[in-house]
C-alpha cells in the first residue's frame, strides 16, 4: 500500500466509505436549515437559440497570452483544474495560432491536393460533407505545453498555467486517404505539406504513412461545425502528434517527394539538444499525466476523505496504468481509469486519498499500451537537456502544505 | 449476364473510362490545373523547388527591411518586440542561454524565403514582390554573416546557401526521441 494516505482506488465501491462516514459523522458541523429557493418563486428564463453555461461560471475562461503588437499570434489554455471526465467543450479548447482567427466563409473556401499526383484535386465543403466519415475522441496537445517544468524554479502557476495546452474532442469528418487515392498519388511521394489558410498560411510537412494511417479531414468538432478557433470549416487531425501539425483552416495538402522544412518544424518545434544538435520531425506527444484536484489553485479544505483526479494521454496508444504518489514518489498507488480509455485520447484517473491534513506532495506516472512509463524531471532532463522546450512530458509534482495550500514545487 | 460476370463488365468500363480506383469513392473533387492554383502553390523546398522568379542583394533589402519589419524586429534584426534575427551563432551548444535566430539556428534558407512571403509583415502578408522577398532575405543572411552584401539571391543562388547550423539537424521519424 501506498503511503500518506493514498487509499484503493476501489475504496469508495467497497464498504470503505460506510465506515468513513461513520467515522467522520462524529465531526460534522450540524447543516444550515433548509429554506424556500428564489428560482422556484418564479418561472426561469425563456429558451436561447444556443445555449450558454450558468452565468455562476464565468471565472471558467480560457487565459490567453501573446505579444501585446500580435494579437492573435500565441496561446490561449483550458482551464483543466475546472473541468472534469474526458472531453473539453468548445468554448474551452485551447487554441494556438500564429496570425490570429480567419473569418472563413465556408462557401468560398476550397481544399487542394496537388504535387505528386496523378490528377490533381479542388474540393468544396459542400464535396467533402457528402463523403463517408468517421468520429474519433483525441486529443491535441501543443508541443509546447508544460514548457515550463524545464525551468530552473517550480512555476507560480495553475494546472492551466502549465498544462492548459491539452484538450480532448470528438471530431468527426473525412478520411485523408481515400481522398488521397482519388487524386492518385505517385509512388514517389513519401511526405505531404499541409497548409492553412490563415493570414500566416501555417504550413507543416507530414509523412505520407500518417496520412494514410489515421489522418483526417476534421468537420465537426464535439458534434458542432469546428469553432472558429480551431480551424473552421476544416483541420487536419494527425491524432497523437504535436498539435501545431494538426493544422485548421486546411485549404491545401501537396504531396512531396521530402519534407519541406518549413518555419514551424525548424525554427519551431524542433528539439535544441544539450550538445547543441537538433532535432526534427519528433512527432507523437509521448505519455503524460497530471493531477487536475487538487491543483494548485485548489486549496484543501481541511483533513478527510477526497478524491485526486486527473488526465493521462498518450500519443502513441491507450493509457493502461496511472500511478499517484502522495510521497513524492517514493510509494505509488494505482489509479482507476475511467471508461472509456480510448487511443490518443485523454482518460481521466481517480484515487480516493485521506488527507490527514499534513504535508504532502501529489504525483501522478501514466504508461501506455507500447510500455513506456512517464519519466521522472530528472531522468528527462538527463537524456534531453533542459532547453527543448517541446515535447516536456515529465512528472508534475504538487506539494500540499499544511493547511492545505497547493503548490507546483520539484520533487 | 451472371452477378460475376457482370462485376467483370462494370470492371472493365470503369478501366476504360480511367477512373479505376482501390475502393467506391463519391469522386467529388474537380480536376484543377497547375495554372488554376498557381497563385496558392506558394511553398519552398530545400532544393529550391517553388522558387519564383525575381532577385534581390543585402543593398536592396536594406530599406524594405527599413520600412517593413524594423518596428517589430528591431534595426538590424536585433529583436524586440517580436523575434530576434540576427546574431546567437555558436550559442547552442553548452550550458549558456541558447539565442535561436534565423542566422545561428535555421537550417534552410529557403524556409526565410518561403515563410516571409506567406506571413510577413505580420500586418499584411503575402504583400511584398517576389524581388522584396528575396532582396529582405538577403538582407537578413548578410546581417548574420552568411552572405556578402553584394550577393544576388534568386532561385538558383538561393538554395545553394549553406546555414551555418545546417548539419546539425537530424531527422527523428520514423523513430522517436527518448
Ligand atoms: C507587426 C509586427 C511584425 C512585422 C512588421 C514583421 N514581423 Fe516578422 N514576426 C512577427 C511575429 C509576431 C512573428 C512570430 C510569428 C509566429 O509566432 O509564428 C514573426 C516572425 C518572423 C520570423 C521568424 C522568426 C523565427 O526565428 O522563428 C521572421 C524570419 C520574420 N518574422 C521576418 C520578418 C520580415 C522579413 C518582416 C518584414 C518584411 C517582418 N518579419 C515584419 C511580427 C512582425
Amino acid at each position: 500500500m501506498a503511503g500518506n494516505g493514498l487509499l484503493d482506488r476501489r475504496h469508495f465501491l467497497q464498504g470503505g466509505a460506510l465506515a468513513a462516514a461513520a467515522v467522520g459523522a462524529g465531526g460534522a458541523a450540524t447543516a444550515e436549515t433548509l429554506t424556500k429557493a428564489p428560482w422556484m418563486t418564479a418561472p426561469g428564463t425563456p429558451f436561447e437559440g444556443y445555449g450558454q453555461p450558468s452565468r455562476f461560471e464565468a471565472k471558467v475562461v480560457r487565459i490567453a497570452g501573446n505579444p501585446p503588437n500580435a494579437p492573435g499570434t500565441g496561446a490561449s489554455r483550458t482551464p483543466l483544474q475546472a473541468l472534469n471526465g474526458m472531453i473539453t467543450p468548445n468554448g474551452l479548447h485551447f487554441e494556438r495560432s500564429h496570425s490570429g482567427i480567419p473569418d472563413i466563409d465556408p462557401d468560398a473556401h476550397r481544399f487542394l491536393i496537388h504535387g505528386l499526383v496523378k490528377r490533381p484535386l479542388v474540393f468544396t465543403l459542400e464535396a467533402l460533407a457528402r463523403y463517408p466519415m468517421t468520429s474519433r475522441i483525441a486529443f491535441i496537445e501543443c508541443a509546447g505545453n508544460s514548457a515550463v517544468l524545464f525551468a530552473k524554479d517550480p512555476a507560480a502557476a495553475t494546472v492551466q498555467g502549465i498544462h492548459g495546452l491539452v484538450s480532448c474532442a470528438e471530431w468527426t469528418g473525412v478520411p485523408l486517404a481515400p481522398l488521397l487515392d482519388e487524386a492518385g498519388v505517385d509512388p514517389k511521394a513519401e511526405w505531404l505539406l499541409a497548409e492553412g489558410a490563415d493570414a500566416a498560411a501555417m504550413s507543416r510537412s507530414v509523412p505520407l504513412g500518417k496520412a494514410r494511417d489515421d489522418a483526417l479531414i476534421a468537420l465537426y468538432q464535439n458534434g458542432e461545425r469546428i469553432r472558429p478557433a480551431n480551424g473552421y470549416p476544416m483541420r487536419l487531425l494527425l491524432p497523437g502528434y504535436q498539435g501545431n501539425m494538426n493544422v485548421k483552416w486546411l485549404r491545401r495538402i501537396k504531396l512531396t517527394e521530402g519534407p519541406t522544412h518549413t518555419k514551424d518544424e525548424t525554427s519551431r518545434y524542433s528539439l535544441l539538444q544539450q550538445d547543441g544538435r537538433v532535432a526534427e520531425f519528433k512527432f507523437p506527444m509521448d505519455a503524460k499525466s497530471v493531477i487536475t484536484q487538487p491543483s494548485p489553485g485548489l486549496a484543501m479544505k481541511g483533513p478527510g476523505l477526497y478524491e485526486i483526479s486527473g488526465l493521462a494521454w498518450s500519443g502513441n496508444g491507450k493509457i493502461t496504468r496511472v500511478e499517484v504518489s502522495a510521497d513524492g514518489g517514493q510509494s505509488w498507488a494505482p489509479a482507476a481509469l475511467a471508461e472509456p480509455v480510448l487511443s490518443k485520447a485523454l482518460t481521466r484517473f481517480r484515487l480516493p486519498w485521506r488527507w490527514t491534513g499534513g504535508s504532502a506532495v501529489l504525483q501522478s506516472r501514466a504508461t501506455d499500451e507500447t510500455g513506456y512509463v512517464q519519466p521522472t524531471r530528472a531522468a528527462q532532463i538527463a537524456a534531453r537537456g533542459a532547453r527543448g522546450i517541446y515535447h516536456c512530458n515529465l512528472i508534475t509534482s504538487w506539494g500540499v502544505a499544511e493547511g492545505g495550500e497547493v503548490k507546483h514545487v520539484y520533487a | 449476364m451472371s452477378m460475376r460476370k457482370h462485376r467483370l463488365a462494370v470492371a472493365a468500363l470503369l478501366a476504360t473510362l480511367g477512373v479505376a480506383h482501390a475502393a467506391d469513392t463519391p469522386n467529388l473533387g474537380q480536376p484543377i490545373s497547375p495554372h488554376e492554383f498557381a497563385a496558392w502553390d506558394i511553398s519552398v523546398a530545400p532544393d529550391g523547388a517553388g522558387l519564383p522568379a525575381g532577385s534581390g542583394t543585402a543593398k536592396q533589402g536594406a530599406p524594405v527591411y527599413a520600412e517593413k519589419c524594423a518596428a517589430c524586429h528591431g534595426e538590424k534584426g536585433a529583436g524586440q518586440p517580436n523575434d530576434r534575427l540576427v546574431g546567437g551563432i555558436g550559442t547552442l551548444a553548452g550550458d549558456q542561454a541558447p539565442v535561436r535566430t534565423v542566422g545561428s539556428f535555421w537550417p534552410y534558407a529557403t524556409t526565410l524565403f518561403d515563410y516571409v512571403r506567406r506571413a510577413m509583415p505580420w500586418q499584411q502578408p503575402q504583400s511584398l514582390s517576389d524581388s522584396e522577398v528575396y532582396a529582405v532575405a538577403a538582407y537578413i543572411l548578410n546581417l548574420n554573416g552568411i552572405i556578402g552584401d553584394a550577393d544576388v539571391l534568386d532561385a538558383t543562388t538561393l538554395p545553394k546557401v549553406k546555414m551555418p547550423n545546417r548539419d546539425n539537424f537530424f531527422i527523428v521519424y520514423p523513430g522517436n526521441l527518448k
